[in-house]
């Protein structure tokens, strides 16, 4: 009985016990595990999204700012008549009327030196003017009508952190420590541009307006700078307010107590145009970066914009461009960005304004947090703008305004940019020059991709619904099994072949052949029905083996013979319809625009690589039709088409639905097609001869360029999410048309 | 024409057209796999070399030494806009281009000659073609061979004497090879390693305190062993590019005379004398060294082998991923979470992740995995070598990451569709024999869904393999200077940049100087693409076409 198994069973229970805990924890533990790998690779993946949302929420974040009071330095009181910031942020200068220059830290306001310019005993400074393009470049305007240009500087010198003097201020005369003369009287306003060693300085002293204009150029043996300059100089008929010079030095504006610009030709100073902005007195004028936009403020709190446009006759026009939200109060002084274009406005009631030109918008208003502010400057990035006050009060404000140029009417409407002659939709985002204004209209980008996609669904459509008619319902079930797959293969061809091909040779093939191809739109189904009626009336077809469903293998040769022959027809056609080439036609007469690679181009390869997508989904619901359904309407008499036409399209048609909206989030995401066998010219132009940017292509030319975190890098991944928010919508359209049929399916 | 008009009421036209759409896109499908086939294949058969007597009417006879590349028809009218001047009659004109490389003479590969000029066309037994390092293909004859500057006396057999120089230069370029590329990179990469610790020693100090005099003492004595080596192979790459640049080959191409290094030469063959067995061995050896060999000549010559590692390398590490992670998604919300209409929702949103465009995948990969996380990791293990990134640009890991990603829902779609094809009652038999969940899942469901699971990895890969946009933002570059896969510690680099087919094919084919010259190689590159991915999709479809036949069986017991 020892042997017996009952013997033995308490200890092999206890090990079964203990076999069976075990089993129990890995169960649970598989169950954890996998609940929460599967919960967090799902995750993962909607993580996706939710980056995307997050990269591009600071977009439309609109701007903020904190004040920050520095401090008082009461030696400071009234002479205040400039100040710089330098690059770091971290070092400041400032200009007095006497001549004296203070350098100084920030934000402690710690002193470092005190300098003094080379002036005369008694000489008094009324205005200075900075340079927007050459950083730290200076015309400081004297009470006796003289004008001495500087140009100051920081060096930092390395390696002595925590050394008091770690930091010496420079300041250079490049055109000589003497003043130059402008006026008998004091100098009241000043406008100063160096560009390609070219010098323009504009100086207002009463009604006076005196201009310097020349050449400079940099003796190479003893490192001086030669001036080549004239003076000219012109009594105005109106009282002055504010002054500008254009970057390219082609103009002078001065405004007047009239609400008018008033723009001087150089260097004869003739007047060439009076634009009436308002009609309160203007009260500050300013240029902006890139030398051609002007602003103006008025009297009555309002802020305009204006620049020279290219009218019918060739002549530049100055035109007020746009207004924008004004300030209430009197605007005194107006102080442009240095690197985008942007500018504050200060008025009356101490308040600050900051704006942005293209974006033609108050990204904010502030109340200013010093008293009477006799000087502002902006610190290159524009993160802060320092202000002292009559009191010798110093302070700043720290302003958060990372993307004020995106706004959605800049994105999606005809914005004005300057040197262009109206409103329009412009993708450029960037340019060699660092005063470019970037223009970031992704109208014409959303205008390419759907282009693209219109012109693929163009070519794709037709062939693939009526390919997987025929192979769901006609065609042989043999046959069927090895045509599905075969047309399936083509999805799998990796879409940079196919732009490969449509780039390097479909595109000169078509401008080579372009009669050619419109040629078989006509001969292929011609001569495809011609053949298919002799085919059927020919007594040798009864005796084929495979009557019926078999036709495509029978086709396959006739179209290949077919369009070698549309090919051999295209010359005749084209002489006969034409008189000559057709792509000569299409330029002379049509006066139509033709790129190698053009829309057509595109819309072939895309196609090829959306048909097997829109047939696989279309040719399944087909076949999925019962066929109760059709044998039902065979026999009660109708034809094959008919019962096709009427019984299994309409039963099927959620599910050919489903495939095209597929085929369509296909086509617009699509990138290597569109990137290789179109220019990537972002054209508003629906002309299928000319190419296209689309957004994808877009992504991919402009993400590896972008600087992270700046406003293009965020709009490139604003369009991505548009084209994720577009595609994933149009997926599950179809997702759920087609789990709806399957249900109908369920029921029949 | 009576059957005419019943013909056409029995809407039998419109079945016919349907049949076309068919043929249409099968000819379509094939004519594209025959475009690749022919244009690829095609460029390394030995194409004979003529010799062109060219005349313009009334105009002086040149002679162009070359192989035919292409021939065209033209409109009259363009050539005549663009200055060449013929008789009016004439609407369609034939034209040649042919490749008379010898860049280095005459500063272009290409020229284009109208039929009507032709005079004469021969072929020379005694015309050389040359593959040379610089400057692409030579065309010419052979006048003699100059060994240390003095010129040989004639051979009887100059061609044995020149295939016998040539394989010496060869086995010599051999040896340069392995030493720069093998050798001096490995030195070099271990100095630089050197550098950057010497860096994070100094950089990790507390201000005052001075770096140990004996971890100093031994990169020091690492340095300078490794500084020894580097010099010694410096020794004896200096010996070999003299014994490299022994030889050289008097050539006359268009009347002149020309010297060509030997040690510049990487094959020279003469088509003219070919037989076809001859033929056939050399064209098996180029189609060989095209996908054996690096680039030459900013990727207009030479092979891709770095494209096909990269790719391999790339599609392998996403597998790595993308299968553990897709069977775990796909059996969580297939076996494990509660199916209400948020597991129907997720389902979906998965599915349609599918659809959403590659090059989305790419920002995200940009943006989160590089700049994000990429930058994170770099802050906290790799500060030494800031400012330069490490893992904070584009890279095979991010790269790989970022494919698996982007094919996670063709992984999932699949390994659920397996799973929803097993019985239930196979499910439910495991259970009533006591099995726990995870061990009905682990010996009896996983295994009858793994051809789901492997159909949606291939599947994966092929697309993985075939997918370029995102790539072009996480990592792949025209030309990786070293291989991610090499015999330094840690051996697999994946902070490196990698050279991918779709790529090579989008660069060479777009970005490259000499389009024309290079246009042969992306076709057979696009051809070895293909040939990959549809090789894959077949293994494919034959997988999910023995996956129903194993439950059909199943069903019918």
């Amino acid at each position: 009985m020892k042997n017996h198994p009952l013997a033995r069973l308490p200890a092999e229970h206890r090990q079964t016990e203990r076999i069976q805990a075990l089993r129990g924890r890995k169960d649970r533990a598989a169950r954890w595990i996998i609940t929460i790998g599967g919960i967090g690779v799902v995750a993962a993946m909607l993580l996706i999204l939710a980056y995307l949302v997050w990269v591009v929420l600071p977009l439309f974040g609109g701007a903020g700012a904190s004040v920050e009071v520095l401090g008082q330095r009461p030696a400071w009181d009234g002479g205040t008549r400039h100040l710089a910031i330098d690059e770091r942020g971290d070092l400041a200068l400032r200009f007095d009327d006497q001549g004296g220059v203070d350098a100084f830290r920030l934000p402690g306001l710690e002193s470092i030196e005190r300098l003094r310019l080379p002036l005369a005993e008694g000489r008094r400074i009324t205005a200075i003017a900075a340079d927007l393009h050459s950083q730290g470049f200076l015309a400081a305007g004297l009470d006796d009508g003289q004008v001495l240009l500087l140009r100051h500087d920081f060096e930092r010198l390395p390696g002595r952190p925590g050394v008091a003097r770690d930091v010496v201020t420079e300041l250079t005369f490049p055109y000589g420590e003497a003043p130059r003369h402008f006026a008998r009287t004091a100098i009241d306003h000043l406008a100063v541009s160096e560009r390609d060693g070219r010098l323009l300085v504009a100086a207002l002293a009463g009604r006076r307006l005196g201009v310097e204009a020349g050449t400079s150029r940099t003796d190479f043996l003893t490192g001086e700078t030669l001036l080549d300059s004239q003076f000219q100089g012109v009594d105005l008929e109106f009282p002055p307010a504010g002054l500008a010079v254009d970057g390219n030095h082609r103009w002078v504006y001065v405004g007047d107590d009239g609400g008018r610009l008033h723009r001087f030709d150089l260097p004869g100073l003739e007047p060439s145009g009076v634009l009436a902005l308002g009609e309160a007195p203007l009260t500050a004028v300013a240029g902006l970066l890139g030398g051609v936009s002007v602003v103006a403020g008025d009297a009555s709190g309002r802020v305009f914009q204006a620049f020279p446009v290219r009218g019918d006759d060739g002549a530049f026009e100055l035109r007020l461009i746009r207004e924008f939200e004004g300030m209430g109060a009197p605007v005194t002084d107006l102080l442009p960005e240095l690197r985008r274009r942007g500018f504050v406005a200060v008025s009356d009631a101490g308040r600050v304004g900051v704006y942005h030109s293209t974006a033609g918008r108050k990204v904010l208003e502030q109340p200013l947090p010093v008293s009477d502010a006799k000087a502002l400057a902006f610190a290159p990035r524009a993160e802060q703008l320092l202000a002292v006050g009559g009191d010798g009060a110093v302070a700043r404000l720290l302003i958060d305004n990372p993307h004020p140029e995106a706004t959605v009417s800049t994105l999606w409407r005809k914005t004005w940019y300057e040197n262009y002659d109206e409103p329009r939709h412009i993708w450029q985002s960037t340019a060699a020059n660092v005063d470019f204004e970037p223009k970031f209209s992704l109208a014409p980008l959303a205008l390419g991709t759907l282009k693209a996609a219109l012109f693929a669904m163009l070519f794709a459509v037709p062939l693939a619904l009526m390919g997987a008619t025929y192979t769901a319902v006609f065609m042989a079930p043999e046959l069927r099994r090895k045509v599905k797959p075969a047309v399936e293969l083509m999805a799998a061809l990796p879409t940079v072949i196919l732009g490969f091909l449509a780039g390097l040779w479909l595109a000169p093939f078509i401008e080579q052949h372009l009669a050619g191809l419109f040629a078989m739109l006509l001969v292929l189904p011609l001569g495809l029905l011609l053949f298919a009626f002799a085919w059927t009336h020919t007594p040798f077809r009864r005796h084929a083996p495979w009557s019926r469903g078999w036709e495509p293998v029978v086709l396959v040769p006739v179209i290949v013979a077919l369009m070698a022959l549309s090919l051999w027809l295209a010359e005749p056609l084209e002489l006969w319809f034409f008189g000559r080439d057709l792509r000569e036609w299409l330029g002379q007469v049509a006066g139509v625009g033709y790129d190698q690679r053009n829309a057509i181009v595109v819309g072939i390869a895309m196609g090829i690589s959306v048909v097997p997508l829109i047939f696989s989904i279309a040719e399944d619901a087909l076949h999925a039709v019962p066929t109760s359904l059709s044998d039902g309407s065979l026999a009660l008499g109708a034809t094959r088409w008919q019962s096709l036409l009427w019984i299994v399209l309409p039963t099927a048609s959620p599910g050919i639905f489903s495939g095209l909206m597929i085929g369509l989030g296909r086509a617009v995401g699509e990138t290597m097609i569109v990137l290789m066998a179109t220019g990537n010219t972002p054209l508003m132009s629906w002309n299928p001869f000319e190419g296209m940017r689309t957004l994808s292509a877009n992504i991919a030319i402009e993400m590896p360029e972008s600087s992270v975190a700046g406003t293009h890098f965020r709009v490139l991944f604003l369009s991505a999410l548009v084209l994720f928010v577009f595609t994933f919508i149009v997926n599950t359209v179809a997702e759920v048309v087609r789990q709806r049929l399957r249900r109908r399916y369920a029921s029949l | 024409m009576k059957p005419l008009k019943p013909w056409i009421a029995s809407g039998a036209p419109w079945i016919w057209l349907q049949a076309a759409a068919v043929a249409l896109s099968l000819v379509l499908v094939f004519g594209v796999i025959f475009l690749l086939a022919t244009r690829g294949l095609a460029h390394f058969w030995p194409a004979p070399v003529e010799e062109w007597v060219v005349a313009e009417d009334g105009g002086e006879q040149r002679v162009l030494v070359g192989q035919l590349h292409r021939s065209e028809r033209v409109d009259a009218e363009r050539l005549r806009e663009a200055g060449v001047t013929f008789p009016e009659s004439e609407r369609r004109v034939l034209r040649h281009l042919l490749k008379t490389g010898n860049r280095d003479l005459t500063g272009q590969d290409f020229t284009w000659v109208l039929d009507r000029e032709i005079r004469s066309r021969a072929r020379p037994d005694n015309l050389l073609v040359l593959d040379r390092t610089r400057w692409g293909d030579f065309y010419g004859r052979l006048a003699g061979i100059r060994e240390d500057g003095i010129l040989l006396p004639p051979a009887d057999n100059p061609w044995g004497e020149l295939d016998q120089r040539l394989e010496r230069v060869q086995g010599l370029r051999a040896r340069i090879d392995e030493l720069e590329r093998g050798e001096v990179g490995s030195v070099n990469y271990r100095l630089e390693r050197l550098r950057l610790e010497e860096l994070s020693l100094r950089q990790g100090l507390a201000p005052g305190e001075a770096v140990s005099r004996d971890a100093l003492a031994k990169i020091e004595a690492e340095r300078s062993e490794l500084q020894a080596a580097f010099d010694g192979f410096s020794a004896e790459l200096g010996t070999l590019y003299a014994e490299i640049g022994r030889d050289r080959l008097l050539m006359t191409a268009g009347g002149t005379e020309v010297e060509i290094p030997l040690g510049e030469v990487v094959d020279a063959w003469r088509p003219n004398t070919m037989t076809w067995r001859e033929g056939l061995v050399h064209y098996f050896g180029r189609i060989w060294a095209f996908v054996s060999e690096p680039p030459r000549e900013a990727n207009t010559a030479g092979g891709i082998f770095p494209a096909i590692f990269g790719t391999v390398l790339m599609v392998l590490l996403m597998s790595v991923f993308v299968t553990p992670l897709g069977v775990l998604a796909a059996v969580y919300l297939h076996e494990y979470a509660t199916q209400g209409w948020l597991t129907r929702l997720v389902r979906i949103s998965v599915h349609n992740l599918a659809g959403v465009p590659s090059i989305v995948y790419g920002v995200f990969g940009l943006g989160f995995f590089v700049y994000v996380v990429g930058g994170g990791i770099d802050r906290l293990f790799f500060d030494e070598a800031l400012p330069s990134p490490t893992f904070g640009s584009g890279g095979l890991f991010w790269a790989s990451l970022t494919l698996a990603l982007l094919t996670m829902p063709v992984v999932i779609v699949s390994t659920e569709e397996g799973l929803s094809r097993i019985p239930r009652a196979l499910r439910e038999g495991s259970l009533a024999l006591g099995a726990t969940r995870w061990e009905t899942l682990w010996r009896t469901i996983l295994p009858m869904a793994s051809p789901g699971i492997l159909t949606g990895v291939i599947l994966a890969v092929a697309r993985a393999a075939g997918e370029v946009a995102p790539l072009m933002l996480v990592g792949v570059v025209k030309m990786a200077p070293a291989l991610p896969l090499d015999g330094d510690f840690p051996f697999l680099h994946l902070d490196r940049k990698f050279m991918h087919l779709g790529f090579h094919i989008y660069d060479v084919g777009f970005q490259s100087p000499n389009v024309e010259a290079a246009r042969p190689l992306v076709y057979a590159t696009a051809l070895l693409l293909v040939l990959i991915t549809l090789l894959l999709n077949l293994a494919a479809i034959g997988m999910r076409n023995r996956l129903r036949e194993r439950y059909r069986s199943l069903e019918a017991q």
